[in-house]
């Protein structure tokens, strides 16, 4: 489809659209209008119905009632091929790669091609080329969707969206797994390329990203438009008010706090990667009963090294943590789990939970060895039973019931229960790796309250993430840590955004 | 329960794409039988209704289902944990030769004690088969597909020595006829028939019950919640304290032990010696009884029962037309295929949907 003309997409409107699934109404009579040349942000909680709106849109599911307009005429898009010949290009959220295939081979996948027998991938390539100078998105046809990062994927997905002539982009929560940087540099982007007369639908979660990128934004909520507005007439409470149906207030801690006894200490803690390059260096830390010690960094900077040889996963090969009375550093995860400590990890669908097992034995992922989660070997079903109703309940983790397989669930129940798991156990140490990713506003409030309680109750907490806010709500002390050594260690009011970003880049200001 | 008129619709559709497949294999099949100047008619009479039509064809049946069930379970525990176990048939065989030999040298002992210990044999020389699979892949990343298909080769190989060698029937040699065959078992290890003039004998029972208890173990234990965590998602065990390499091995190890304990039964219940062919492929067609019984030890049950049958039809409709085996492996074949790939159609929600829509 390269090079021909399209009719470009002046307008974009859907009206009245409604849509049903078993059970729920994802949308409900929804209008939405999208000129070219602005950002259209697309708000709301997890479960409003964003995605299906826009799957609408991209083809993929048919509307029960309401109609598409293009240029002010009525269009029928029953397929996806459909909706890029019509010009709209659509990312979504978990991306559609083949990760052994390079970027070409992807690209030419979704393609039609020339001759049924002959692929031309260099011609292919050179037109990738092309398209990723014109429009600034550095991609490399030849390289394997393996060996990107997951930004540069979302780059292959928008020149893969380019490529098939699409004039108008729907970026499904394209920030959502991307790291502060990679979604400044995509926003500024997205800037840029509206200058071109496209287009562009923005969904998120995040309210200073909408602030910050958008034209006008819509708001739903259980499947209804409820606000919509230019983005200069509003502001992030009001969005946030919307978007929960009541006030959002995050939760921050009182600091000035007297320092409680030291739990757990990391003495000179060295760790290698397979290659044998140092990924921590010399790491020392103490962590207070009571405590929140926030680690702050640009993600890739020895975080997940760190979690992991706290909580057993790695080994180091110098250095010791010292538990209670002893040296943990050489025990077993078994071990550790049993001694007191607790872990919130960064990929919660493949390591705070395993996607396939129901909720339910999720729930019990790290107690069921204990009675009288089991006697004897045998799980008591029963116990299991009530255990999760009650806890599901007293969490709020909405599933249909504690049968229903973990991965049909919003990444924030899923992280309510992996949340639920890990404090109920009641550990002495608890390390959280980027709790609220990818989670709405709602859950960010309910965790954040969650984990001040545990903090109030005497946990020490090891809290890793690359939200400056966070950190600075939550954390007693923050560490920061750069290319695996932790340049400094600040107390929370002593700690200001600027000081903290420039320590994220590494810059140690040697006269302060 | 109260079904509803959905519900009804669906249960319809499902039989009727079940129904349409086959129909659509075996016109598929009659026309290679055409071609081989064979009335389908007569074929398929065979294949279908023959086996179930005599006492003897279904009890035929349930002679190859004992195996089959406990191969089937065997494979669906090592399929569930990422373990591709292709050495049944090596894990058979051992299982036959050290359950044989065990049954033919601790005559003495009453059988109560015999018949266990002998299984426990048989358990045993399978598992270590299979864990060896096992620990290869957990410790050398050593892929294994490839190590079962090796080791079944070794397996076969030394079985073949064992009963043409050292184990052979002494009496074969005082005789000079040589059929590469042990001595028969002691009467104690005997797994005895249910019907006089029947093969079919009480290891069905057991199998059965074997199902049930690896059914418990895998859902019911704490063992069995390790196991199904490390093949569903290995980071997510290993950060719940699961020592993901031990259990990969364990996988391995009962898979090849349920392997095992069905060579010994097919001694012990069957053969009554040890064999030249006494493994039939049954390593193999318990991969399609696990598959199609979804990897459930329960499903593995009926689906044992189906394919004993067909296996049974198969030899019937071979005989009552003479057409080589070659063809009525094909036309199995493309009865499986039929039905393996009308319940993934029905399985997936996007065809389900669009079948519903047809129908409705
Ligand atoms: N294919 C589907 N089948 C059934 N229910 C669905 C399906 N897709 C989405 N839903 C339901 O529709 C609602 C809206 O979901 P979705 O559009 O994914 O929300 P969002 O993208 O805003 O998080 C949710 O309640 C969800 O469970
Ligand atoms: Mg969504």
């Amino acid at each position: 489809m390269w090079g021909i003309d399209m009719q470009k997409i002046k307008s974009m409107e859907m009206k009245g659209i409604t849509k049903r699934f078993p059970g729920v109404i994802a949308n409900k009579d929804i209008d939405l209008k999208v000129n070219s040349g602005e950002v259209f942000a697309l708000l709301g909680e997890n479960g409003a119905g964003k995605t299906t709106l826009m799957n609408i849109l991209y083809g993929l599911y048919s509307p029960d009632e309401g109609n598409i307009y293009i240029n002010d005429k009525k269009v029928i898009i029953d397929s996806p091929k459909k909706a890029l010949e019509l010009g709209i290009g659509m990312v979504h959220q978990h991306f559609m790669l083949v990760p052994s295939l390079t970027v070409s081979e992807n690209i030419a996948l979704g393609s039609d091609f020339e001759s049924k027998f002959r692929l031309d991938l260099k011609k292919i390539s050179k037109n990738i080329k092309k398209l990723s100078k014109d429009y600034s998105l550095e991609v490399e046809p030849e390289k394997k969707i393996s060996e990107l990062s997951v930004g540069e994927q979302q780059k292959v997905e928008i020149v893969k969206a380019l490529y098939h002539g699409a004039n108008f982009l729907v970026l499904d929560e394209p920030t959502a797994a991307l790291t502060p940087q990679e979604s400044s540099q995509l926003i500024s982007w997205l800037r840029t390329v509206i200058k071109e007369d496209m287009g562009v639908i923005f969904i998120s979660h995040k309210l200073n990203e909408v602030m910050s990128v958008s034209d006008r934004v819509q708001v739903l909520r259980n499947g209804k438009t409820y606000f919509s507005a230019k983005t200069k007439n509003t502001n992030i409470d009001e969005l946030a008010k919307n978007m929960a149906g009541r006030e959002i207030k995050l939760p921050k801690l009182e600091a000035e706090k007297t320092h409680g006894d030291i739990l757990m200490e990391l003495k000179h803690i060295w760790v290698k990667d397979r290659r044998g390059i140092d990924v921590l260096k010399d790491i020392n830390l103490k962590l207070r009963e009571g405590e929140i010690l926030g680690i702050a960094g640009v993600s890739g900077n020895g975080q997940k090294d760190l979690a992991e040889v706290i909580t057993g996963l790695k080994k180091a090969y110098k250095g010791e943590i010292i538990f209670g009375d002893q040296n943990i550093e050489k025990k077993s995860v078994q071990e550790i789990i049993d001694l007191g400590v607790g872990f919130i990890p960064e990929d919660r669908l493949h390591m705070g939970t395993i996607p396939r097992f129901t909720v339910k034995e999720n729930l019990i992922l790290k107690d069921y060895l204990k009675n009288p989660f089991s006697n004897n070997y045998i799980l008591d079903q029963n116990y299991i039973k009530n255990y999760c109703k009650t806890t599901v309940e007293e969490y709020d983790v909405r599933c249909p019931n504690i049968n229903t397989p973990t991965h049909a669930l919003s990444g924030g129940n899923i992280q309510k229960i992996i949340l639920s798991r890990e404090l109920k156990r009641e550990p002495d140490v608890l390390v959280a790796a980027y709790p609220i990713r990818g989670v709405d506003i709602a859950a960010v409030e309910y965790i954040h309250s969650k984990l001040l309680e545990a903090r109030e109750n005497g946990m020490a907490i090891l809290l890793i993430t690359e939200e400056l806010e966070e950190i600075m709500n939550l954390s007693d002390r923050i560490a920061v840590i750069y290319e695996g050594e932790i340049l400094r260690i600040l107390d929370n009011t002593a700690a200001s955004k600027s000081k903290l970003g420039t320590l994220m880049a590494g810059v140690v200001d040697e006269n302060k | 329960m109260k079904i509803n008129k959905a519900q009804l619709i669906q249960l319809a559709i499902s039989t009727a794409v079940l129904g349409l497949s086959l129909i659509t294999a075996l016109l598929l099949g009659s026309v290679i039988l055409i071609i081989a100047g064979v009335n389908p008619l007569i074929a398929y009479k065979a294949l279908v209704i023959d086996p179930v039509s005599s006492l003897f064809g279904i009890s035929e049946a349930v002679v190859r289902a004992v195996p089959l069930m406990l191969v089937g379970t065997g494979i669906s525990i090592a399929f569930r944990s990422q373990m591709i176990n292709i050495g049944a048939e090596g894990q058979i065989q051992l299982g036959a030769i050290a359950g044989g030999a065990a049954a033919i040298y601790f005559s003495g002992l009453p059988k109560i004690f015999l018949i266990p210990a002998v299984i426990l044999i048989g358990f045993t020389a399978g598992g270590i088969w299979g864990g060896i699979a096992g620990w290869m892949k957990a410790k050398l990343s050593v892929n294994e597909v490839l190590s079962t298909v090796m080791l079944n080769y070794i397996a076969f190989q030394l079985y073949l020595y064992l009963i043409r060698g050292p184990l052979i029937d002494p009496a074969e040699l005082a005789w000079g006829t040589g059929v590469p065959q042990t001595a028969r078992i002691a009467g104690a290890a005997e797994i005895s028939r249910i019907f006089l003039g029947y093969r079919v004998h009480y290891g069905i029972f057991f199998a059965i019950v074997m199902a049930f208890f690896i059914y418990f173990l895998l859902w019911k234990t704490t063992f069995g919640f390790r196991l199904r965590a490390v093949g569903e998602e290995k980071n997510a065990a290993a950060y719940a304290g699961v020592k993901v390499d031990k259990y990969l091995v364990m996988a391995m190890i009962l898979s090849g032990g349920l392997a095992g304990i069905a060579g010994t039964v097919e001694v012990l219940g069957v053969h009554r010696r040890v064999l030249e062919g006494l493994s039939a492929n049954y390593g193999f067609s318990g991969i399609v009884v696990a598959l199609f019984g979804r990897l459930h030890p329960i499903g593995v049950i009926p689906a044992s029962f189906l394919f004993g049958l067909l296996l049974i039809g198969a030899e019937k409709m071979q005989r009552a037309v003479d057409i080589p085996s070659a063809l009525v492996i094909s036309l199995q074949g493309l009865i499986i295929l039929s039905v393996v790939s009308s319940s993934l159609l029905l399985e997936k929600k996007k065809y389900r949907d669009k079948i519903y829509n047809i129908f409705s």
